[in-house]
């Protein structure tokens, strides 16, 4: 770990791209870097890049963050810029939102997203609604960050998916990191956006190690918020999914693979606004879809994706009905083997992609 | 300095400017200042409380009458303009807390912050924006400050946060801006403001606590008009002494129908605040006159009698108005004339809220982000697109 964070702060970084692509060419810079590092990572040089920047949450100071994502960042910075907040979410989310109107640049951790339906009316009526009632007077810029989702053992409470709630509300930016080029890119992009992004994290893929490209090692690495990114080309099937079931959507194509059939696996990374374009082009090209997510099926991500994909030129390239793969539609069972069955796994993925290709 | 900014104010709201020479006959028959015994607040947790007198000048009281007058006559256009089914919605009226908007703005600099729920038309006018641009607003016209995306409850101006419908909401969000006044280090404070029905949301003693424990500049503001919608405090409320129900924050019971009271009160509360001690939490005791909103007729939970009792002894513009011809700061003419002139300025803003156009439809899909490069925003169906820019 002191060796990673050793690496990162290498002078290296400083050097222009042009430089950095003919380094990464002649000694390949074979970093990895977990999801919980790059957030960390995009945290620190957001905080140190502006004054106006700071994080509150619970246990996100002294105890380094319930997940540890905000690591050392509050023995850096300190109490002004790292705020531990009782247990009061809407109580600290609205707080955090009058900040953002005042003009600072909060970034408020739920420990969940679970917990913020406590607050939801603050980041639904207080954040994202303002810029617009107010005439363009009173933007927001607040990020509320925290893992989202199924994590493991922990039951029907805690394990929401909460991306299809946020991504029906105007005003809210929200998007989905998947590995850790997008946890940092999007995080970073989150806290100089103007507007009220929500970033879901993930709980299970904090500790995931990935490749992290010399172009994320700098300081102003930034996804643009709103746009996808094909992880896998194909020409057999489009696969859309976000966050954490796009590892399980390459494993299927791995195993796919060599049985012939070549998925493209589509990392959509935001949900709102949604890079439906890219999935077009995609499905015009394979004419075939199946969305991926951890969610609930009705009302979900991916049945705005095949709305979408309906009402577009992509139709009329589909050979196949969109067919979609959620969780399953239940409160999160925990007894393991329930559990296992109540997300999309690796089999699931692959049995919904033969089914759509009618094999 | 202060007075500087008075004039600047009022040059910003439009209103007509006296000729100079009539100011000076007015004054040479008047007195300066007149000193006025105020009730004295009941306090919690404080050892001393704001001063039992104050100083009025006649300037000062002058501009006091001149906006109280100007809140009033508004409120009772928008009432009117309601009635005619020009104003559409909710609409929240203030016409018999004049003091608390009036007061409050008094006791604090421009620089400082306010924040308040629905019933917001005053505080608009007080924290700077012009009658027109706010009655424009209630007519959802392209002149209105939120160019007719907002309406009555999501207001907003410098240093002023709207305009909050979602009860309760507000006072968290006025801790943070408190927060971020403490954060910038500049000796602002910030004014967050709630009703007697909202004082028993659970936010609020989450705000209460976060406040007291990071020391935030947040002046804690019950306007307390004795009812929640329907419900009178004491079918609301386990403890009606909502100075006291910030249990660790000091609190203080202020007359909010005497404007001077009000001013004396912020004041204090506003210097304890900037000397770092923390929140403190204010009582106003007032009263509205008309019903909850314009769908409310506002007597099947109160009485007429009630109502006319404390129209006829505590109206705030008639205690402003009988302390200034009694102690010769100003005569009933003098008043009268600005009576005309509110009225005109009423007038004339009525007549642009309803003449001015509706927002284009262009515009619909406009102000979802800020900063942004425009996109297109859906309509009703796949082929209606609005554009959005920022």
């Amino acid at each position: 770990m002191a060796a990673v964070s050793g690496l990162m702060r290498r002078p290296l970084e400083q050097v222009s791209g042009l430089l950095r692509r003919r380094f990464h060419r002649t000694a390949s810079a074979a970093l990895q870097v977990t999801v919980r590092e790059a957030i960390n990572q995009g945290m620190d040089e957001e905080l140190e890049r502006d004054e106006k920047v700071f994080l509150l949450g619970e246990e996100v100071a002294q105890y380094d963050g319930a997940y540890k994502v905000s690591r050392g960042l509050w023995k850096k910075y300190g109490d002004k810029r790292i705020i531990d907040t009782p247990i009061s979410e809407m109580g600290f989310a609205g707080i955090a939102v009058g900040a953002a109107m005042a003009g600072l640049r909060p970034i408020c951790e739920f420990m969940t997203f679970n917990f913020s339906m406590q607050a939801i009316d603050q980041v639904i009526n207080s954040a994202a609604k303002t810029y617009y009632m107010s005439g363009g007077h009173q933007p927001v810029p607040i990020v509320f960050r925290g893992p989202n989702g199924a994590s493991a053992g922990v039951a029907a409470q805690h394990s929401q998916c909460f991306a299809a709630w946020y991504g029906h509300c105007p005003g809210l930016k929200v998007v989905s990191p998947w590995n850790s080029e997008d946890a940092k890119g999007l995080i970073k992009s989150a806290i100089r956006d103007d507007n009220p992004v929500v970033v879901l994290e993930n709980e299970l893929m904090y500790g995931v190690p990935f490749e992290f490209p010399s172009e994320a090692q700098s300081k102003d690495f930034l996804i643009p918020i709103g746009k996808a990114k094909i992880e896998r080309q194909g020409t057999h099937i489009t696969v859309v999914a976000h966050s954490r079931p796009v590892g399980h959507c390459l494993e299927a194509a791995t195993v796919l693979s060599k049985e012939g059939i070549e998925c493209e696996v589509i990392n959509m990374r935001s949900i709102r606004p949604m890079d439906i374009e890219t999935i077009e082009a995609s499905v015009m090209k394979t004419n075939h879809l199946i969305t991926v997510e951890g969610g609930w099926p009705q009302f979900g991500v991916g049945a705005e994706v095949c709305a979408r994909i309906m009402e577009g030129p992509a139709f009329n390239f589909l050979d196949a009905p969109a067919v979609r793969v959620t969780g399953a539609d239940v409160p999160m069972p925990y007894a393991k083997i329930l559990e296992d069955n109540s997300i999309p796994q690796v089999k699931d993925i692959i049995f919904a992609i033969k089914k759509t290709l009618n094999i | 300095m202060r007075k500087m900014l008075a004039a600047v104010s009022r040059v910003l709201s439009g209103v007509a400017q006296k000729p100079a020479s009539r100011v000076l006959v007015a004054s040479r028959n008047f007195a300066n200042d007149a000193t006025f015994e105020i009730k004295k607040c009941d306090l919690h947790r404080l050892e001393e409380g704001p001063p039992v007198t104050t100083v009025l000048t006649r300037e000062d009281g002058l501009r006091y009458y001149r906006m109280m007058q100007t809140v009033r006559r508004m409120e009772l256009k928008a009432d009117q303009l309601y009635k005619q089914k020009i104003i559409r919605g909710f609409c929240h009226l203030c016409d018999g807390q004049e003091a608390c908007c009036v007061g409050l703005e008094a006791g604090i600099n421009p620089t400082d912050h306010l924040i308040t729920a629905y019933r917001a038309h005053g505080f608009t006018f007080t924290r700077g924006l012009s009658v027109r641009e706010i009655l424009a607003e209630l007519t959802g016209r392209r002149g209105g400050c939120a160019k007719g995306k907002g309406g009555s409850m999501h207001m907003y101006a410098k240093n002023f946060y709207g305009g909050n419908g979602i009860v309760g909401a507000q006072v968290p969000l006025g801790a943070g801006i408190a927060l971020a006044c403490k954060y910038n280090g500049k000796d602002e404070v910030c004014l967050t403001l709630y009703g007697d029905g909202a004082a028993n949301q659970g936010q609020i003693f989450e705000a209460y606590n976060m406040a007291a424990l990071w020391k935030l500049p947040c002046v804690f503001i019950c306007e307390n008009n004795r009812y929640g919608m329907g419900t009178s405090v004491e079918r609301a409320a386990a403890s009606t002494d909502y100075y006291k129900r910030g249990d660790f924050i000091p609190g203080l019971r202020v007359d909010g129908m005497d404007i001077l009271c009000v001013r004396e009160a912020t004041r204090f509360a506003a210097a304890y605040c900037r000397s770092g001690k923390g929140p403190i939490l204010m009582e106003l005791q007032t009263y509205r006159y008309h019903g909850h909103s314009m769908s409310d007729p506002g007597v099947s939970y109160r009485t007429r009698e009630e109502i006319q009792e404390v129209r006829s002894k505590s109206d705030p513009i008639m205690l402003l108005k009988d302390r200034m011809v009694n102690s010769n700061l100003a005569s009933v003419e003098e008043l009268k004339e600005i009576d005309v002139e509110v009225r005109k300025e009423i007038e004339d803003a009525a007549q642009f809220a309803t003449a001015d156009p509706e927002p284009p439809l262009e515009e619909l899909g406009y102000h979802i982000y800020s900063s942004d490069p425009p996109f297109e925003v859906r309509g009703a169906n796949q082929w209606i697109k609005f554009k959005s820019i920022s």
